[in-house]
């Protein structure tokens, strides 16, 4: 069973298996200490499981993407379940056919080769032919939607699409040519023998009444198949589609508990490879909604640090963002893209201009420290008065004494410049924070700012819990520490990105507005709440710019026309009190305001 | 006769009334408040000759009293809409442009609508309506007319901190236009205050002092020499209370390029002048309104008191920042316009 047409193929499948066999080792081994310990202690551990069910639920059926737009994720599904089927039924039939071996090729192949077989099929072969033939058309719909999003992917519940790169396309085109070709050269063989199911024979029989039929036409059709599927798996390991399998492992690697570091790893590269491309990254980007800035989401940076078009690219799409985290919560892949953006960052900055930038961190030494529950407001916080002011009277509410840290000289968490990719000198912003409260002696660490309470329960390693005031006030109102009176007011709530994406922090702020005032709920909240504009995570843009991105979510807060906006974040609260006139509070600050006195 | 209505009895509208009063046009003049110049009354002494506000005012409501200027207060005016939008040119008998005045027909329309001050509580990292001892600027000048200074527990203050450039020139506010008289403004009080508590220390935060009209440079210079008023060059990033119920800044010096720290009893925030809700509202019914919600006139040089609206003409500070003399001096203009472009006693010519 050889025919010389399958050497294409042959030849694409081998230089697929080498070229993945080589990257994939090679970033394994540039996994870092932590990644490698990880995998050693993690890869025969029930984590497999659960990594299995989400290998099939993603790469698969695609359930992420079906959640975002139901027909997107039916195309994304025809595509993968239906090619996976059909390679699998192939395989399945080929057994069936030839119980005795077949060289592995054939059941890609199998009608070609089927209607030489001398012995009298197996009974099953007629429904598996007719079987082939439905998944055959499976794939067919999705591929009508794949042609139908290149034109009017707003059908598809995309308004911006990926724009792709010349290796990407030609992959992409042979793609498409695998599933006609197979058809056509399948429909050649069986106007000759009669051989398959539904699909097959009709086409089968259109040619013969177009008088094509005839071996040699049959034999070009397949060589084309083979052509096709042979450029495809060559041309894979250098495009976006070798996202297929590196989602697979990356999915394992991820069950096992690895993540991105501060510096590049070959996790990272899975990561960069694991990327679609599909675009969904780029809809609800502020940056593109409000600056109509199209060309720095995630599937740009991923694309410009794979292509190591660093200098010119990488770099200035790294800066060119808010961190809010709103691609990487819609992100199908699940790929975590704050962490990858910090390290091209940290690439480009050397370190802070001034070598003795840190040297008043060793003028502060002394400090007094009382009461178990230590209070870091934090920089922003004291821009916003209103807001230590308000948790000062809540603690006082609740009898709660408390050290507050920042009389003392505190610095600040180091988030902004980790952002920045001065990781060094984040870290020697933490040392000293963190040396203060292993000092005091503190059972408990309270934070107003999002932006340092994500810091302190992310990088700090701190031996005791970490609050933000909005868990503390949803403490303290459970278990009736402090009581408030709930007035008619009508609020919305903005969830900050830090807070919400940053640490899944969405329903403890709404209780706590919801003990005090009426809390409506906006069009876009929770994992698609908008930026204020205002996050440090991006100094590349301007006043204005900031401007537009808090109007957009200053508009979909002030939509159900309430009477007042809570937010969780200083940042977000300044950023919002500035454009506008309406009332902005912070959740503290309503509370306070409410309370009952004992 | 044309009817005339004017918008807003402040310094510029009763200039304009007075001087189209005087030429036997009358004119109906709107006032949302109770009384007519607000913005001065509330005022202690006026820059640069520290003349009395309340006499200058008296002297401005004089003009006032004449019978063909009908005063009504406590009007506001939320409607001002031009024909050419609601087509109601059947009602205009005299076949020129009319102009709805809540529900009242004019031919000409004058907008003195006038600013309304920067709230400070925008600044929060300023401490504004959380810390006793910050204040804004006008309500210093009420403590200054009323002779009693003091700190948020009621005794003398030993420091006061004046702080410029609140809400104006500042970009996170989103106001980057000079206001234009908080400068000499600051530079007044600053003076009042030491002639009111001599042994009180006075400092002034500034970005750079604008001493721009005549006898500024010259206060300015008084202020340093005799009064021994600090000016520092630097913005305040923050303030904080003390238990005391004191005001702790955190400062740069920028001459000096050093940050600081200064505790003192009061902290008076300069705020800079914003477009009234009033000017905003009417400037964007009639689609006049430009930059930062003030209204747009035709021509900074040549038209400047008259709007791309035919028959709206606009005086005094809803079209920027202006001083009570600019704003006088504007509202005379408007008032020469209006009889001269408005062709008051002609019929309309295209």
């Amino acid at each position: 069973m050889f025919s010389l047409f399958v050497i294409p193929f042959c030849l694409g499948v081998l230089a697929l298996l080498a070229i993945s066999v080589i990257k994939y080792y090679n970033w394994i081994k540039g996994f870092d200490r932590m990644q490698q310990t990880l995998v050693r202690k993690n890869i025969l551990s029930w984590k497999f499981l659960p990594a299995i069910w989400e290998m099939f639920r993603e790469c698969l059926l695609h359930w992420r993407i079906t959640k975002h737009n139901v027909v997107l994720g039916y195309m994304h599904r025809s595509l993968a379940f239906g090619w996976f089927l059909l390679i699998v039924v192939g395989a399945v039939q080929a057994v069936l056919a030839y119980p005795n071996g077949h060289p592995l090729y054939v059941g890609i192949f199998f009608n070609f080769f089927e209607p030489h077989h001398p012995v009298a099929p197996n009974a099953a072969l007629p429904f598996m032919a007719n079987l082939m033939d439905a998944l055959l058309l499976y794939v067919f719909t999705g591929l009508t939607l794949a042609m139908v999003k290149m034109f009017w992917s707003k059908l598809l519940g995309m308004k911006r699409t990926t724009r792709h790169n010349m290796t990407d396309r030609v992959a992409k085109f042979a793609l498409w040519c695998i599933f006609p070709l197979r058809l056509l050269a399948e429909g050649a063989t069986s106007a000759l023998y009669h051989n398959g199911g539904f699909l097959v024979v009709a086409v089968g029989n259109v040619m013969n009444g177009l008088g094509l039929a005839g071996t040699v036409f049959e034999y070009h059709l397949w060589v084309l198949y083979s052509l096709a599927l042979g450029i495809f798996f060559s041309l894979m390991p250098f495009t976006r589609y070798m996202h297929i399998f590196t989602e697979v492992l990356l999915i394992y690697f991820r069950k096992m508990g690895l993540r991105d570091n501060d510096k590049k790893s070959g996790y990272t590269m899975f990561e960069l490879s694991a990327c679609s491309r599909c675009g969904i990254c780029i809809d609800g980007c502020p940056i593109n909604r409000e600056l109509g800035v199209t060309d720095i989401q995630g599937v740009y940076l991923l694309q410009a640090i794979r292509n190591k078009d660093l200098r010119n690219r990488a770099e200035s799409i790294a800066n060119m963002c808010m961190v809010c985290g709103r691609c990487s919560a819609e992100c199908p892949v699940g790929i975590d893209l704050e962490p990858i953006r910090r390290q091209v960052r940290a690439e480009r900055v050397k370190a802070i201009d001034n070598p003795d930038g840190l040297q008043y961190l060793k003028s502060l030494h002394h400090f007094n420290a009382v009461g178990r529950v230590a209070y870091f407001a934090g920089c922003m916080s004291h821009l916003t008065p209103g807001i230590p002011e308000a948790m000062e009277q809540i603690f006082r509410a609740a009898g709660q004494s408390y050290w507050y840290m920042d009389e003392e000289g505190t610095v600040c968490c180091g988030r902004p410049l980790q952002q920045q990719g001065l990781v060094r000198e984040a870290q020697a912003l933490r040392d000293r924070n963190k040396s203060m409260i292993k000092k005091s002696k503190a059972t408990m660490l309270m934070t107003s700012c999002p932006i340092c309470y994500q810091s302190f329960s992310k990088d700090y390693k701190l031996d005791i819990p970490v609050m933000h005031h909005s868990q503390y006030i949803d403490m303290l109102l459970k278990t009736g520490k402090i009581k408030v009176e709930h007035s008619d007011m009508r609020v919305t709530y903005h969830d900050p990105c830090e807070l919400g994406r940053g640490c899944g922090v969405y329903d403890e702020p709404r209780r706590v507005v919801a003990a005090a005032a009426t809390l409506i709920p906006t069009h876009e909240e929770r994992e698609k709440s908008l930026c204020c504009g205002y996050n440090l995570g991006n100094i590349s843009i301007d006043g204005s710019q900031q401007q537009l991105i808090r109007d957009a979510a200053l508009r979909n807060l002030m939509e159900p026309n309430p009477d007042m906006i809570a937010t969780a974040c200083p940042m977000c609260k300044k950023a919002m009190t500035r454009g506008n006139n309406a009332q902005v509070n912070d959740i503290a600050e309503i509370i306070a305001k409410q309370l009952i006195e004992n | 006769m044309k009817k005339i209505a004017i918008l807003g009895a402040g310094p510029a509208g009763i200039e304009a009334a007075a001087v189209l009063a005087a030429n036997n046009c009358p004119v109906t003049l709107f006032e949302k408040e109770a009384q007519p110049l607000c913005n001065i009354t509330d005022k202690a002494f006026l820059f640069p000759n520290f003349a009395d506000a309340a006499e200058v005012a008296a002297a401005m409501r004089a003009k006032l009293d004449n019978p063909i200027i009908t005063l009504r207060c406590n009007t506001e005016v939320a409607q001002l809409t031009p024909s050419y939008i609601t087509g109601f040119q059947a009602e205009n008998l005299t076949g020129t442009p009319v102009w709805k005045v809540n529900d009242e027909l004019y031919d000409i329309v004058l907008l003195a609508t006038g600013y309304t001050p920067f709230d400070a509580r925008r600044k929060e990292e300023l401490g504004y309506g959380i810390y006793p001892g910050v204040h804004t600027s006008l309500e210093m000048e009420k403590m200054i007319r009323e002779g009693k200074i003091v700190n948020s527990l009621g005794e003398s203050p030993k420091r006061i901190v004046f702080l410029q450039c609140v809400g104006s020139r500042d970009e996170k506010s989103g106001n980057h236009y000079c206001s234009k008289l908080c400068c000499v403004t600051a530079v007044k009080q600053a003076i009042e205050a030491k002639k009111q508590l001599p042994n009180c220390e006075v400092f002034v935060y500034y970005m750079d002092l604008r001493m721009w009209g005549q006898g500024f440079e010259e206060m300015y210079r008084t202020a340093q020499q005799e009064y021994g008023v600090n000016f520092i060059r630097g913005r305040i990033s923050e303030a904080g209370g003390t238990f005391d119920g004191r005001v702790q800044i955190k400062a740069e010096d920028t001459l000096l390029g050093r940050p600081l720290k200064m505790t003192s009893d009061l902290l008076v925030l300069m705020v800079g002048m914003e477009a009234s809700k009033g000017t905003r509202e009417l400037a964007t019914q009639c689609r006049i309104c430009g930059e930062y919600g003030f209204a747009q006139t035709k021509d900074p040089h040549l038209h400047d008191c008259q709007s791309e609206a035919h028959g709206l003409f606009v005086a005094g500070a809803c079209k920027r920042p202006m001083t009570l003399t600019d704003s006088i001096n504007d509202g005379r203009s408007a008032a020469y316009e209006i009889l001269t472009v408005g062709s008051i006693n002609s019929t309309y010519e295209q």
